[in-house]
């Protein structure tokens, strides 16, 4: 049951903010949103809930790699599309890779 | 470019299309609470930070972008993934706003209150997407040389 909500809290918060990102122009300023903290207030909001501040605050301070790994990965998007001619899907799947060697790569190395 | 925000153009998107969104933003929600279980909080943080909007809305610019060019009898090759580069682009700025929204919800959550904290931080995240945003935009056009300025759709 707690999964469910936590499933509705998340899916509804992210599909939100693209629906803001995607009537916003121009591209580049739409693009913002898709950096936005939508996962993150979901998910926070309802740790605070359950297992308090400081449990959060813990996930908040590893968020800030994730969300460095996150610049890298757009920027590795950008280069598969406008260098390798990759379309916008393919490049934007290829590049989850990055992000997650870069995330886990941090978390093994300076955070646990 | 002035920023606006035109709803009709959430009209050009499917049912469907929101639907994958929706499912998708669920599923890594569920699975950074479920990581956080499993190998503690510092690992289950990393995924709040997980690119969960942008995959789907690259696709989505790129097809509509595509859409768009064909009902006007243009060119399709290059504009749609343009477009998703430029979108791209705008997530990596965001992504410093994201880094710092992280920073205060990580520093101020144990003295304040849950909702205050993630409102302060939110606030502070969009202050400072649309600050980088509009800097890089400023030292863009007093940097590059007038002829070759190019409107951005």
């Amino acid at each position: 049951m707690q999964l469910m909500f936590r499933f509705l809290v998340g899916g509804l918060v992210v599909s939100l903010f693209a629906a803001l990102g995607g009537a916003l122009k121009p591209k580049s300023f739409a693009g913002l949103f898709g950096a936005s903290p939508s996962v993150a207030l979901a998910t926070l909001g309802l740790t605070i809930a359950s297992n308090g501040k400081l449990y959060a605050s813990q996930e908040a301070h590893s968020m800030i790699v994730g969300a460095i790994a996150l610049g890298l990965y757009s920027a590795v998007v950008i280069q598969l599309i406008m260098k390798h001619k990759l379309h916008a899907g393919r490049a934007a799947s290829a590049a989850l890779s990055i992000w997650i060697i870069c995330a886990l790569g941090a978390w093994l190395l300076v955070l646990r | 470019m002035r920023i606006q925000f035109n709803l009709s153009s959430l009209r050009q998107t499917k049912w469907s299309e929101y639907a994958v969104r929706f499912i998708f933003g669920g599923a890594i929600t569920v699975a950074a609470g479920l990581l956080a279980k499993r190998f503690g909080p510092i690992f289950g943080g990393l995924f709040l930070a997980f690119p969960a909007i942008f995959p789907a809305t690259a696709t989505l610019v790129e097809k509509h972008e595509k859409e768009k060019r064909q009902k006007a009898e243009l060119s399709t090759s290059l504009r749609g993934r343009q477009a998703a580069a430029v979108e791209a682009r705008g997530t990596v700025l965001g992504s410093f706003a994201l880094a710092a929204f992280a920073w205060m919800v990580w520093k101020i959550l144990p003295n304040l209150n849950g909702p205050w904290t993630l409102a302060a931080a939110l606030s502070g995240w969009f202050a400072l997407s649309v600050a980088i945003w509009s800097f890089r935009k400023r030292l863009r056009f007093t940097t590059r040389p007038r002829q070759s300025r190019r409107p951005e759709q």
